[in-house]
This record gives C-alpha cells, sequence and structure tokens, in this order.
C-alpha cells in the first residue's frame, strides 16, 4: 500500500504593495492614525539607525548591526504586541526596543559597549540583546512555557535572521514550543543575507516559513517590507497563540552591511540591492499616507528634526556615562564569593583601574 | 529516615516542590519513568505532568527554555540525563545562564538548577561517566555542587533551590545508592560554598569530593594516618579559606579528584595554595586524579579511575618528604 499521508502549503501576505496600494479586504481593523504612528516610528528607528552608524564610524560606538531596509518588520511586529507580550530580540532590532519605550540613553550606553544600557530591559517587558545566533530562541519558548504556565494572557514574540534558521536552537524551539502548545510567535526577520552568505546557501527549502510544518505548527510567508502585512500576520498569530505558536517569515532585504565590521560591495554585487530600493519599507506608507492627505513632505521635515533632537539629547546624556567596573564582579551572582570579593579588592587596592 | 542519595535527592525534591510552587522539574524521562536512575521516581503522580515535564530529546532546549522559565517568574530544574550530554547545551548554560545576571546588571536572574548525573565506576556506556565540574567552573556565574553522601545531597539541594542563581547540581552515580544514611525528614540546608571536614588531623591535608571522597575516607582510616580530610561540596564558588586555613596547619597538601589530572580542580586548587600558603608548606603539593585522556570504556575503568592504591601511595610520598 502507498498513501499520501501529509500534505502543506505556505501562504503568502502582503497588505500594502510597494506603490502604496491596499488590499482593502486584508486591511487589519484601525484608525488611519494609527499608521501614521507606526510611520513615525519607522522614520524614527531609520534616524536612530543612520546616528549610531555615524558614532560607529566616529569610534563612539561598538561594532553595530543596522536595521536599514527592515523597518517594517520591526514596527509591524512592535505595533501588533501589546504590553504584557515578551519580546525576545537577536541583535538587530533596535526598532523594537525603541517602538516599546526603552530610554534612548540606555541604547546608545549600550552600544558603547556598557551593559549597564541593558538595565532597563526588563521594564520594556523585553529579553536583552543576544548574539549567538540562534540561541535566544530556547529562552523565548520557555518564556511562553511561563505564561501558559500561570495561565497568562500573553504571548512571547522572538526574533531570528534568515541564517539563523539553520541552527539546532531553532528547530529545537520551534519542536519545543509546538509539543507544548505554547503561546511563542517566531518572527523570522529574512533578510536574504547571514554576513556574506546568501539565503540560498543557508537551505535548501523552498520558503523558511515551511520549517513550521515538520514541527506540526502554523507558518506563514509575509511581505516583510509591508508594515501592514506583518501587523496582520502578528496580530492574527497572538489571538491564535491559545492554540500554540506560529512561524512568520517576514521577506526583507538588509539594505546595509551585517554590522559595522564588514562590507557588503565584496560578496554582494550592487545589481540586487537595487531593485529593493523602489520596495523600501517606508516610501510606500508615506506615498499611501500622502495620498490621503495625512502626510507631507513638511512634515516628515519636521518629525525628522524632532526626532534628531531626541537622538543628540540622548547621545550627549549617554557621552557623560561614567563606567563602573566594579558591577562586573557584584552583578555575576546574587551574592559575592570571598575569592570574587578579593580579586575585586586587589584592583581596587592597587589601583589597577585608573 | 533512612535513605540512599537517590532518596535524598527525590525527598528534597518533593519537599522543595511542596514549599514553592514555582518549581518545575523537566527533562527526559523525567515523568512516568522517574529518570533513568529513578531520581524524580513518583513526583509525576504528587504534582501533575505541569510540574513534572517530559521533554522532547533535545538538551539545548532543555537548558535554553529552563533559563527562559527561569527569567520569567519559574524555577525549573532541568534533568540533563547524562553529563556526557550535556555538551549539547553547553552553550546554554555559558553562554546564558552564567551571564544573564551580570549581562543585565543584576536586573534579571536564572534560578534555576540543572541536575545530571556525573562520574564512573558502575560500568556504563561510553559517554556516560564524565566527570566536567571544571568546565562549567571556568568562567564563572555558574554555581557547581556536587555532594559525596544522602545529607550533604538533600541539603544542597534545597539551598540551591532557595538561591536566585543557575546552579549545576552533580550527582555522582556511583553514590546514588553505594550506602544509606540516617537524614533528617524534615527540610535543613547545607551551605553553598562551604567546604566540609569529613576528618581531622595533623599532618596532611587531603582535598577531595564527589566519588573520591568514600575513598580517600577509607584510605586514611585503613593506613591510620592523621590527616585533614576536606570535601569541597561546591566546587565553585571555591571555599579557599578552609583549604588554605588547613595547609597551613598540615603544611601537606594532597589534591584527589576522579576528573582528569590536567587544567583541573586539582590545579587550581594547587595555584591557590602556591599562591597563597607556599612557604607553610613542608612537602610539595601532589594531586591524585584520573589521566589526562577522555574516559575509557567501561572495559578499561579499572585502569583509569584513581583507586585506593593510587592514593594510598600518593599519601605515603607526601608524607615521606
Amino acid at each position: 500500500m502507498k498513501k499520501q499521508v501529509y500534505s502543506g502549503a505556505i501562504d503568502y501576505l502582503q497588505v500594502m504593495d510597494e506603490n502604496g496600494n491596499v488590499d482593502m479586504q486584508l486591511m487589519p481593523d484601525m484608525p488611519d492614525s494609527k499608521i501614521v504612528d507606526m510611520y513615525k516610528y519607522m522614520l524614527f528607528a531609520r534616524n536612530l539607525d543612520a546616528k549610531t552608524l555615524s558614532l560607529q564610524r566616529q569610534g563612539r560606538a561598538a561594532t553595530y548591526a543596522p536595521l536599514i531596509g527592515e523597518e517594517a518588520t520591526q514596527i509591524g511586529v512592535a505595533s501588533a504586541m501589546r504590553k504584557d507580550d515578551i519580546f525576545v530580540p537577536s541583535f538587530r532590532q533596535h526598532g523594537i526596543y525603541l517602538a516599546r519605550g526603552q530610554p534612548l540613553e540606555d541604547y546608545f550606553i549600550y552600544w558603547k559597549g556598557y551593559e549597564d544600557g541593558a538595565k532597563s530591559t526588563k521594564q520594556m517587558n523585553a529579553l536583552p540583546v543576544c548574539v549567538p545566533v540562534g540561541t535566544q530562541l530556547p529562552h523565548g519558548a520557555g518564556v511562553a512555557f511561563t505564561q501558559k504556565h500561570f495561565k497568562k494572557d500573553a504571548v512571547t514574540i522572538a526574533f531570528v535572521g534568515d541564517g539563523g534558521t539553520s541552527e539546532g536552537d531553532f528547530y529545537e524551539s520551534i519542536n519545543f514550543a509546538g509539543v507544548n502548545k505554547l503561546p511563542f510567535i517566531i518572527i523570522i526577520e529574512n533578510n536574504q543575507w547571514a554576513i556574506s552568505v546568501p539565503r540560498s546557501r543557508q537551505t535548501a527549502a523552498q520558503t523558511l516559513a515551511q520549517k513550521a510544518i515538520a514541527a506540526g505548527i502554523r507558518g506563514v510567508q509575509v511581505d516583510g517590507n509591508d508594515v501592514l502585512a506583518v501587523y496582520k500576520a502578528v496580530s492574527d498569530a497572538i489571538v491564535a497563540a491559545k492554540d500554540g505558536p506560529t512561524v512568520i517569515e517576514c521577506l526583507t532585504y538588509r539594505m546595509s552591511m551585517h554590522t559595522t565590521a564588514d562590507d557588503p560591495t565584496k560578496y554582494r554585487p550592487d545589481s540586487e540591492v537595487e531593485p529593493w530600493k523602489d520596495k523600501d519599507p517606508l516610501k510606500r506608507v508615506n506615498m499611501y499616507l500622502t495620498a490621503k492627505g495625512l502626510w507631507s513632505s513638511q512634515l516628515e521635515q519636521d518629525t525628522t528634526a524632532q526626532q534628531q533632537k531626541q537622538i543628540d539629547g540622548a547621545v550627549d546624556k549617554a557621552e557623560q556615562f561614567k563606567p563602573d567596573p566594579k558591577g562586573m564582579f557584584e552583578t555575576l551572582y546574587s551574592f559575592m564569593p570571598d575569592t570574587l570579593k578579593d580579586e575585586e579588592r586587589s584592583a581596587v587596592e592597587n589601583n589597577f583601574w585608573m | 529516615m533512612k535513605t540512599n542519595m537517590v532518596g535524598a535527592i527525590n525527598n528534597a525534591l518533593e519537599l522543595s516542590m511542596k514549599e514553592n510552587d514555582k518549581i518545575v522539574l523537566l527533562g527526559e524521562d523525567v515523568g512516568k519513568d522517574g529518570g533513568v536512575f529513578r531520581v524524580t521516581e513518583g513526583l509525576v503522580d504528587k504534582f501533575g505532568s505541569e510540574r513534572v515535564v517530559d521533554t522532547p530529546l533535545a538538551e539545548s532546549s532543555i537548558i535554553g527554555a529552563s533559563i527562559g522559565m527561569a527569567l520569567s517568574g519559574l524555577h525549573p530544574v532541568p534533568e540533563i540525563q547524562f553529563a556526557g550530554f550535556m555538551l549539547l547545551s553547553v552553550s546554554q548554560l555559558l553562554n546564558h545562564a552564567a551571564r544573564y545576571r551580570t549581562r543585565t546588571r543584576s536586573t534579571m536572574s536564572v534560578p534555576m538548577v540543572v541536575r545530571t548525573p556525573v562520574s564512573g565506576g558502575i560500568k556504563t556506556l561510553e559517554h556516560h561517566s564524565d566527570s566536567p565540574e571544571a568546565l562549567y567552573s571556568h568562567i564563572g556565574g555558574i554555581i557547581v555542587v556536587e555532594p559525596s553522601n544522602p545529607y550533604d545531597a538533600k541539603g544542597l539541594l534545597i539551598k540551591a533551590l532557595r538561591m536566585d542563581d543557575p546552579v549545576l547540581f552533580l550527582e555522582p552515580t556511583k553514590l546514588y545508592r553505594l550506602f544509606k544514611q540516617d537524614i533528617p525528614d524534615e527540610m535543613y540546608e547545607v551551605p553553598i560554598g562551604k567546604a566540609n571536614y569529613m576528618r581531622h588531623g595533623n599532618d596532611l591535608t587531603i582535598v577531595t569530593y564527589g566519588t573520591m571522597a568514600p575513598v580517600v575516607q577509607e584510605v586514611v582510616e585503613k593506613k591510620n594516618v592523621s590527616a585533614d580530610v576536606i570535601d569541597l561540596r561546591t566546587i565553585n564558588p571555591l571555599d579557599e579559606q578552609t583549604i588554605l586555613e588547613s595547609v597551613k596547619r598540615t603544611g601537606r597538601a594532597l589534591i584527589v579528584h576522579e576528573a582528569e589530572l590536567s587544567f583541573g580542580v586539582g590545579a587550581e586548587i594547587s595555584a591557590r595554595i602556591a599562591e597563597k600558603a607556599m612557604f607553610e608548606l613542608s612537602a610539595p603539593i601532589m594531586r591524585v586524579a584520573s589521566p589526562s585522556l577522555p574516559y575509557p570504556f567501561p572495559g578499561y575503568e579499572d585502569y583509569y579511575v584513581p583507586n585506593a592504591k593510587k592514593i594510598s601511595t600518593a599519601i605515603d610520598k607526601i608524607l615521606s618528604v
């Protein structure tokens, strides 16, 4: 005997095309004012990104992973999240921290290279930046386990890149979340490049979303440069979370380098980057709002100026930050072991830190 | 109650789970099967499958999910079936469990007790007999505990489950059922970071822990030498003070552990003694350990693990100087 025992399919979702035209049947139920707010956050994220990159180039920030081009994925997710939902980032989601109220001076202290900047992470209902690729996903599954355990009306939303979906922790997490039917949403921010390795060299799978099928959970692919599609997919996944997890693959594009430590012209042809400029996530929302009379170049200028003022103020504050090396020793455990006290005392008494 | 180490750990888990409803056990076969060594036997019937969770067979996510649970208000107790398999979750332990608190400058913490069987002596297959305490102690951030008897096992585990830190709780399989002890029925704590004098003497200090503690005790008794025998109980943070106090008094230091000789706990202790008590020594510091090579198949086990003869010879040598 031979029979088919499984068949699956992955839906693709786009609400607003690259010219700002909206598919009204798919349009999420929301006032235009919310779209204006989403646009302002996308603009803010882009302005913040540009400033951080500039600081890094001046030696005033550590290695930095720019977000330009990926604003719709990040702000779409942030706009659909509720206050009690927990956000689990990778290392590029500065836009979500921003939208969840991160004090900007903390952001700059963090990217200058000080853990002290992560102190406000908890108040954003978020976990801190995670550098080893994919390893944050099991933490997200664990947080979702707690939410389900205590019957909380909240979900956990975790990010991973296209490269991260090749990691064992990705598979283990969606598997763990599927078995336990956890309120867990995994966003694949598929920006097509894992440093210098293109999406086509990560997997032979046609979509990354279909990896959900093997874990027995929902998977969907969306236009990650369409903030409305991302918003809708995440909103739907939040509603569905009481029955278990969803993987949402957001198709976007890394317009800049992986981090400030690499030069994309070495491995990526300009001809590939060029067409993505037309698919810019801000441009289409700008067109949509302008056509409706809700946005203008004047408003764009004023908003940018206001955001830059806020950013500059935060940079000034962050420059005043005085690091305290004792923090390294005193925050390792809930108590201070004698041996660690000795090491700290030796540094202080001998003035090793000047 | 008179019990072996398996019973003592089971009892500590049960009492702690009654005391604190945030404690959740998870791992491979911890439910109906009670774990491969039956340490969690009966707990799923008492606390239900929401607090005693059989997980998929995937060590990294057992530890990784436990970290997430700990960060969000639970106190997970993941079990890794054997220490050899825990290497699949080293990334989660050392990159994350060890660092979350300091990474967020103590605004977040990972209250979690990772339990795993360690060390050999019971003729198991490859990868079932490793002694990895030095690996997990090396970078700091994870408390590493290893009891050598039922009383300490219960008290250390109860204490570990009342801490707001990640604790690696290493359970020597050889000692699980080796002997029984009378221990209190009620809850009690054994301090973490504090070594225990198993025996007091004048001529020699022997620092040991885990599987080697009962062997050392037996050798010293048989030879009738006057030795301080110190059972570390906690590997990290190390109770340096107790070791130095004893060594300065006896003038001789021998360290005995089952883990491989090189780059190990013995090296760390030797270095600290050399740095801080060198001029009080009457003899060079000595170490007895397994050879500097991976734990062999069970057929070669008895050629590998330090035995009474090896310890006895070391004692004779250090006392002859």
